[in-house]
């Protein structure tokens, strides 16, 4: 392998390959060549760096030089200054990285400083589509480890011991799922890897599968090896190409290196992967579901027992864990499990992914040891709530999850506390709220979602949960009616307790935890008919303040349905039986004269 | 053969993409989702006439493939304008206000959500999650994303479409 001075990385995960990465890439090539120093600098396209809301991100190395927010016309002046004459352009660093007396490393930001990268140890570190950098950074040594001097049981002893427990949301030990798939009784079994990551709000898996996706065809080789399968199925969702892309060439490589397919390093092991892609449907991300759907039947979840470990993929035993929870495997492998294990809490080991989005500054992927507490995720890490509002809720867990109220923000994050409160880990989705969020808005979006998803097989869960949403709608509009949050109630623990899947079992999650918290939102809406977080249109009034406004007449000329009047200079006002509440004046108005009451 | 161009030999062209994909496949249920997904690919939608014909040709009942297409939201029965823009409406979105963008889209545009422009040039539709929440609220055209979103940018956006 070649050796560089320098290596300029650059993130073509989707966040910042969406603002331009690319061409920024293209940009530093020629440039570089135009100085003569293509021999001496390398350029690579990494994943994930994480920090998504800064994007586009490159860092330079050796001297990890964090540039944010760049753009292609700015990476003349990087080559010229920093690349030729040593000179980091400080302009460009991120702000948190440059100090008084010189630069930070990028590991001393409060973003980074609380992370431990496991699962995301090779995101934004290698270029995902070259296999010797995911070799050089101990890739497949796990595999030959296990391979060449582990028994298959005592593979799976290793993962039973390090605690590791489902990523995907059920939070069901790994070690158990794969020793039940290796007792299970037939001369073929399958290993599935769960990418149909559904959850509106969370990207790790993506972002795993973008940025080092060999660490999950490493780790499901040796899930074949240890429960005695040589077939593997990756089952993404179609709405990932890039992710989709970088599998490929993946396994394409991996199978010219023989790390997959017949005599895998000459130990007579067989096993390969092929890629399934899921056509939209988020009840596919139900085991029993994506199985159907693998097989190319409608996704339909059926009855449990028997598990796929005992009939699963075309009736055979099958292994199914989430990505996630693979891209933990090999780093167990390598370290052992007692490392593994000495992080996390008593029953949670290891670390999780957090994609955190919505009301906060930093948003991005995070990675924290199981244990971290919310309170140092949103404020520590995530910076809080931009504009100085008021922090108000995290909803974790996606459709199937809850809304945790600021009051419980010094919970500690693991499977058995987050479940306390009423909303579940879930796959790792973190959507914050602030003051400006209505928290029964929020429960009938969810319900939205779900009433589009429910696959319609169980009653409650196909009619209930409509009627659910009907309910939350009218309240919404203002036609709440005393009586509609007990039925609320009675409805969610019904559709709970008589539906088949999760999805349905866990569907009302939302609005139980926001009526058990945010009751007096509820009520608001129906009895006074008022918004308090002033969202709900029906709700609401847009006015404008004679007295700070100026008479610009911006407001007018934006309008689209030509609701506001007024003169040049003086005060204007709403027509509010024609206005839309389409918002685009408030956005628009230069001096915060229009409110909302 | 004859050269004789008859409308058979126009039909037995319109499915020389469907013959190709074909015959990647072995056929089994199993392959019949992978199968859809080529087949809108390289149609941009699911012909009936298609359809008909992959019934013919595997065996597969009418009432099991249109089973599995209207199940899956991935699949279009109709063809799309062309350009197809995908608003997210994931959580992250949804609380960054993609309602005010999908208002501006409907407004610029003249139609609703799930329909096509009468000149054929835009299809609006929402989707569950990008999967780029860091950059909420977005939109993908085509193949090009768009976030941070804010309803005023919607009109210059569309109009390097138009």
């Amino acid at each position: 392998m070649r050796m560089y001075r320098t290596h300029i990385m650059i993130c073509r995960g989707t966040g910042c390959s969406s603002s331009n990465s690319e061409q920024i890439a293209k940009n530093f090539e020629e440039q570089i060549k135009t100085h003569g120093l293509q021999e001496e600098i390398i350029v690579e396209r990494t994943g994930c760096f994480g920090l998504c809301s800064l994007g586009p991100i490159v860092i330079i190395y050796p001297e990890a030089s964090f540039y944010s927010m760049v753009k292609p016309e700015d990476v003349e002046e990087i080559v010229k200054e920093h690349l030729v004459k040593g000179r980091v352009v400080k302009r460009l660093l991120y702000a948190e990285t440059v100090t008084e007396d010189g630069i930070k490393s990028i590991n001393e930001v409060n973003f980074y400083k609380k992370q431990v990268r496991v699962a995301l140890r090779n995101c934004g570190v290698i270029n995902p589509e070259n296999i010797d950098e995911y070799i050089a950074f101990d890739g497949y040594k796990a595999l030959s480890k296990c391979l060449t001097e582990l028994k298959p049981e005592e593979v799976i002893d290793i993962v039973k011991k390090s605690g590791l427990r489902g990523r995907g949301g059920g939070g069901f030990p790994t070690g158990n799922k794969w020793d039940f798939t290796a007792k299970a009784q037939g001369n073929q079994k399958y290993v599935c890897c769960n990418a149909d990551e559904g959850d509106p709000g969370a990207f790790m898996d993506r972002s795993i599968l973008e940025g080092d996706p060999h660490s999950v065809l490493e780790a499901m080789t040796i899930a074949g090896y240890a429960i005695g399968g040589s077939q593997g199925y990756i089952y993404i969702r179609a709405e990932y190409p890039l992710a989709v892309k970088r599998l490929t060439v993946a396994i394409t490589q991996a199978r010219e290196y023989g790390l997959l397919g017949k005599n895998i390093l000459g130990t007579g092991f067989d096993f390969d992967i092929e890629i399934r892609l899921g056509a939209g449907a988020f009840v596919c991300g139900e085991e029993t579901a994506l199985i159907a759907s693998i097989e190319g039947q409608r996704g339909m979840p059926r009855i449990r027992p028997p598990f796929p470990a005992v009939k699963g993929l075309f009736g055979k035993p099958t292994l199914l864990n989430n990505v996630e929870t693979y891209a933990n495997i090999c780093p167990i492998i390598n370290k052992g499990s007692e490392w593994f294990a000495s992080m996390g809490t008593e029953k949670s080991k290891g670390t999780k992914v957090f994609a955190l989005g919505g009301k906060i500054n930093h948003t991005g992927l995070v990675e924290v040891p199981m244990g971290t507490t919310m309170r140092e995720i949103i404020y520590e890490i995530g910076g809080g709530c931009p504009d100085d509002k008021a922090f108000k809720a995290v909803q974790m867990g996606g459709p199937s999850g809850g809304c945790i109220p600021a009051e419980l923000i010094d919970t500690v994050i693991d499977y058995d506390s987050v479940t306390k409160t009423g909303a579940i880990m879930g796959s790792g989705g973190m959507v914050v709220m602030d003051e400006d969020n209505c928290m029964v808005d929020i429960a009938r979006f969810f319900l939205d979602f779900t009433v589009e998803e429910s696959c319609g097989k169980c009653t409650f869960c196909r009619i209930g949960i409509k009627r659910m949403n009907e309910i939350l709608t009218r309240i919404t509009k203002g036609q709440g009616k005393e009586g509609d949050i007990e039925l609320l109630e009675e409805l969610a623990l019904n559709i709970k307790k008589n539906s088949l899947c999760g999805l349905g079992q866990t569907a009302p999650n939302p609005v139980l935890t926001t009526i058990k918290y945010f009751r007096d939102e509820y009520e608001a809406h129906i009895r006074d008919k008022k918004c308090p977080a002033k969202q709900c249109k029906n709700l609401i009034e847009y006015k404008i303040n004679a007295d700070k406004c100026k008479g610009c007449t911006l407001c007018s000329r934006v309008c689209p349905v030509k609701a506001i009047s007024g003169e040049l200079k003086k005060a204007h006002r709403i027509d509010s039986s024609i206005c839309k509440k389409c918002g685009l004046c408030k956005e628009t108005c230069k001096f915060a004269a229009i409110e909302i009451e | 053969m004859n050269n004789n161009k008859c409308c058979c030999a126009e039909r037995s062209h319109y499915f020389d993409k469907f013959d190709k994909i074909l015959a990647m496949y072995e056929g089994k249920e199993s392959d019949l989702i992978p199968i859809l997904q080529d087949l809108q690919e390289a149609y941009g939608y699911l012909p009936q006439d298609v359809l008909d014909e992959l019934c013919n040709r595997t065996g597969m009942h009418p009432t099991q493939v249109m089973g599995v297409i209207t199940f899956y939201s991935q699949f279009r029965l109709l063809p799309t304008g062309q350009n197809l823009i995908k608003l997210c409406f994931g959580t992250a979105c949804h609380v960054k206000g993609s309602d005010k963008i999908a208002e501006a889209l409907k407004e610029e545009l003249k139609i609703e959500i799930g329909e096509t422009t009468k000149d054929n040039k835009f299809t609006l539709e929402t989707v569950a999650c990008l999967g780029c929440c860091g950059l909420a609220p977005v939109m993908m055209i085509g193949d090009d994303v768009y976030g941070k979103l804010v309803p005023k940018d919607v009109p210059k956006i569309l109009e390097k479409y138009r």
